[in-house]
């Protein structure tokens, strides 16, 4: 730091993380503060590099399955879905109606319990301790109807090429729709509890505001994009599986703020239980595994698939050469260019408004790091 | 009291002393093992889990066990700190929390000292905490602890402003500084807070401030600070800070009760010179239980929007509170 | 000064909402459990570590036959299996199944490979050990202990 003399002698450096409360995982974030001011906050990265692009370009394909569910540990279906989307684009392969829906069904249940997860340690950044350990009981419905059909509560491993592994039971639609129901009562105590509360919108309200334009510039993807009014959303602009079937809104906020971005991911809370409820009136029957050639060979060329992720857009770009294993990966993670935008965003701020930045940029380092 | 103890060898007044220390001691820890209890366990309960369990009928001695963990905790002094400061900063911020016990009538007859300016005396006392805060932020070398510091030196030294103003009012209507005579003056059930509402809350509020106590908890911020200015303690060093925490709270409703609930004044009970003693302990832990509900709902404010709430709306309004009981008086 | 009063106004209600909230949630019954001494049922679909499924009907017990289709496939290597020929048996005999349990990501692929059906997931998720060899478990010395 030379040049901190240049800048003012009164400044000093301080360092939050890579263990702090706040920063949730490994995030390291270097402040240069003035008093209370942060004056250059400087991510940095790689605490928890595991080198996921590399691993799958040396291993044959089916191999990285579990590897998919390891680096956004919040919404491990949603990547699970990207993973085989790419490799079905790529070897041609069509996955059965009945196992597109099931992919639906899980995918959204996952944001669901992202969005909550996330709703409660927001409020937890801010202060409040209690609003965390509801939204952890309504996550833990989704957890438990997830187990019952996954085998697993956190790092899925259930989609595969050509369908899921377990088809999806009675007990399963039955359970699934006793909680949209449970969700949707418990809403209106989130709106009493946080959004309304004077003290957190006071601290939300008018902090860390971007333009479009700057969204732009940094790549913003998700929520935090459609809070400035873009209603940009993968599943509307490039529709993959079966969502072109569903009727859901894309909600947008214009403020482009913190509780911009607040007011979008609870609002999508409600529309994915609407695509829930959809899909489970829609459900096809038929077999939940398409036919796939027991030893699959990825054909020589290029694939991209994008998904929606409770944070923004994921991409993976698969390139095959012939063999089993992929010739190049490489993942386009919403949390990476989601966190470039902090530098300039919580430049002059107070250090307690950092704390809520980065808790409405809903970050998930192990997905950044990956 | 001193009639009981006429007959011992020793001078009446040295017993008596002694008496009302050791009373004042039992008073601030067995405030801060149930207070840590009820803590915990109403945490708990807010959140819909059960708090401690295991030590105990219901977790009942989680906090003895807790206790006897942080004393056999090995004193972690970090290199650079200031030593000396940093092993007196629990010490001053702790010792005088004991003071006020001394002049707090708990009942007609339980009262160490009954001072004319006994309120003086206590809010001098407790201000002393700010002082050991500070201490404690700068003398740990720590960025986190050092800003925890400036924020409660900040947020104290407004604080203290509409505190005072409302006390004002209180002592326009009685004319005296005596803690005694502020609750003789409510005899009768002609409570305060009925006549003055407003500065309840005022004070109130500015005693959650004092206290750092959240919503205003600035000072520990655990989400941004680490620990605040804790932030290098532990063992006894941490637990002494416990239980200043506890304990200043304690005193805060103490004031409040005596300022604006009456004291210890409630339905009569037999021997009402000792047990109306139960009168002022219930009102003082409903305050304490309120405080501890209002911590487990809201979040914490900035620090910019603290003294915004001071200076824009508890002095004008603690200020027009003073005005409007002056012009009444006079009337 | 409108505004000064109505954000007094809205905003102390705001709080009382809030307040009354948790108060309601203090009133209802927990939702944990103690969790050592109490457990909640686990789903029969929970996937722990492999284990061979144990069928009486075959010799050996299980229905291993020591094709290494799992121990190739496993993402993270952590099956280490051989089997060898016996004079009198026909195909081949199991003599190791380890599994290093540090190692497995659990996502099922060698139950899913296996030709015969041999493995199952258990319905054990409290691991405890002191060093990482408590962890590698044997799964032919399980299979083989349940007689």
């Amino acid at each position: 730091m030379t040049s901190m003399a240049e800048k003012g002698e009164h400044r000093y450096v301080l360092n939050m993380g890579p263990q702090h409360p706040s920063t949730h995982g490994v995030l390291r974030v270097i402040l240069e503060m003035e008093g209370e001011y942060v004056m250059d906050p400087q991510p940095v990265l790689g605490y928890g590099h595991r080198m996921h692009e590399k691993m799958a370009e040396s291993r044959s394909w089916p191999n990285f399955l579990p590897n998919a569910a390891r680096m956004d540990y919040l919404s491990a279906l949603i990547y699970n879905h990207g993973y085989v989307g790419v490799v079905e684009r790529l070897a041609g392969i069509e996955p059965t109606p009945r196992a597109e829906y099931i992919r639906v069904i899980t995918s959204e249940l996952n944001r669901l319990q992202s969005h909550l997860l996330w709703l409660g340690v927001l409020v937890l950044d801010l202060g409040a301790f209690t609003p965390i350990m509801y939204t952890f009981e309504d996550r833990e419905k989704i957890l438990d109807i997830l187990e019952d059909v996954t085998g697993a509560r956190l790092t899925y491993c259930y989609m595969r090429v050509g369908g899921v592994v377990r088809d999806i039971d009675d007990k399963f639609i039955q359970r699934t729709r006793e909680y949209i129901d449970w969700q949707r009562s418990r809403m209106p105590m989130y709106e009493k509890l946080v959004t309304g509360n004077i003290i957190f919108r006071k601290r939300v309200e008018q902090i860390g505001e971007f333009t479009p334009d700057m969204a732009r510039r940094f790549g913003l993807t998700g929520p935090v994009l459609r809070a400035t009014g873009i209603g940009y959303d993968i599943r509307r602009a490039e529709p993959y599986s079966v969502y072109p079937e569903f009727d859901f809104d894309i909600p947008t906020e214009t403020a482009g703020d913190c509780m911009a971005a607040y007011k979008v991911r609870v609002r999508e809370i409600e529309q994915s239980l609407r695509i829930l409820e959809q899909a489970l009136d829609k459900l096809p029957e038929g077999p939940c595994m398409a036919k796939v050639p027991k030893k699959l060979k990825l054909p020589a060329g290029d694939a991209c698939y994008a998904v929606e992720s409770p944070r923004g857009e994921l991409v993976y770009h698969l390139t095959g050469d012939g063999s089993d294993t992929p010739y190049r990966m490489k993942i386009r993670v919403p949390s990476f260019s989601n966190l470039s935008l902090l530098p300039e965003l919580c430049r002059g701020m107070l250090l307690s408004d950092l704390c809520a930045c980065m808790g409405s940029l809903d970050l998930v380092i192990p997905e950044i790091d990956r | 009291m001193s009639d009981v103890m006429n007959t011992g060898f020793l001078p009446p007044e040295l017993l008596r002393i002694i008496f009302t220390v050791i009373c004042a001691i039992v008073v601030v820890f067995g405030n801060a093992v149930v207070m840590g209890y009820l803590e915990r366990k109403l945490a708990g309960r807010f959140q819909r889990r059960p708090g401690p369990m295991e030590v105990g009928f219901h977790g009942i001695l989680q906090l003895a066990v807790d206790g006897v963990k942080l004393v056999g905790k090995q004193l972690i002094v970090p290199k650079q700190t200031d030593k000396a400061l940093y092993r007196l900063a629990p010490i001053i911020s702790f010792a005088p929390a004991i003071m006020p016990m001394l002049v707090i009538p708990f009942a007609p007859k339980l009262q160490g000292r009954d001072f004319d300016v006994g309120l003086l005396f206590i809010l001098a006392v407790v201000a002393i905490n700010v002082l050991a805060i500070l201490i404690a932020g700068w003398s740990s070398n720590n960025k986190y602890s050092l800003l925890g510091a400036m924020r409660s030196v900040a947020q104290n030294v407004a604080y203290e402003i509409p505190m005072l103003l409302t006390l004002l009012s209180v002592i326009l209507v009685t004319g005296t500084f005596s803690l005694r005579g502020i609750v003789e003056a409510q005899s009768g059930g002609a409570w305060f807070i009925f006549f003055m509402p407003v500065a309840f809350l005022i004070f109130f509020a500015a005693t959650l401030a004092e206290t750092n106590r959240a919503p205003f908890d600035l000072p520990e911020a655990e989400s941004e600070l680490t620990a605040g200015f804790m932030t290098e303690f532990s063992g006894m060093g941490f637990s002494l800070f416990f239980m200043a925490e506890y304990t200043y709270m304690f005193i805060a409703c103490s004031l409040t009760v005596i300022l604006f609930l009456g004291g210890w004044s409630g339905p009569p009970l037999p021997y009402g010179e000792y047990t109306s003693a139960l009168w002022f302990f219930a009102k003082v832990y409903a305050l304490l239980l309120t405080m501890i509900w209002i911590r487990w709902t809201f979040p914490r404010v900035r620090f910019d929007q603290l003294l915004n709430f001071c200076w824009k709306y508890l002095v004008p309004f603690s200020l027009v509170h003073l005005l409007v009981t002056a012009v009444v008086l006079k009337l | 000064m409108k505004e000064y009063f109505a954000l007094i106004f809205t905003g102390g209600k705001s709080l009382i909402i809030g307040m009354i909230i948790t108060l309601r949630e203090l009133f209802r019954p927990v939702v944990t459990v103690q969790y050592p001494r109490e457990t909640l049922p686990i789903s029969p679909n929970f996937r722990g570590h492999t284990i061979l499924i144990r069928d009486d009907e075959k010799p050996s017990k299980h229905r291993c036959i020591s094709c290494k289709m799992c121990e190739r496939e496993c993402p993270s290597n952590c099956i280490d299996l051989a089997g060898e020929k016996r004079e009198g048996v026909k195909g081949m005999v199991l003599v190791r199944y380890q599994l290093d349990f540090t190692k497995c990501s659990l996502c099922g692929t060698c139950v899913e490979i296996c030709p015969t059906d041999a493995l199952d997931f258990s319905q054990e998720y409290r691991h405890v050990g002191f060093s990482r060899e408590e962890f590698h478990y044997d799964l032919l010395a399980m299979v083989e202990e349940e007689k």
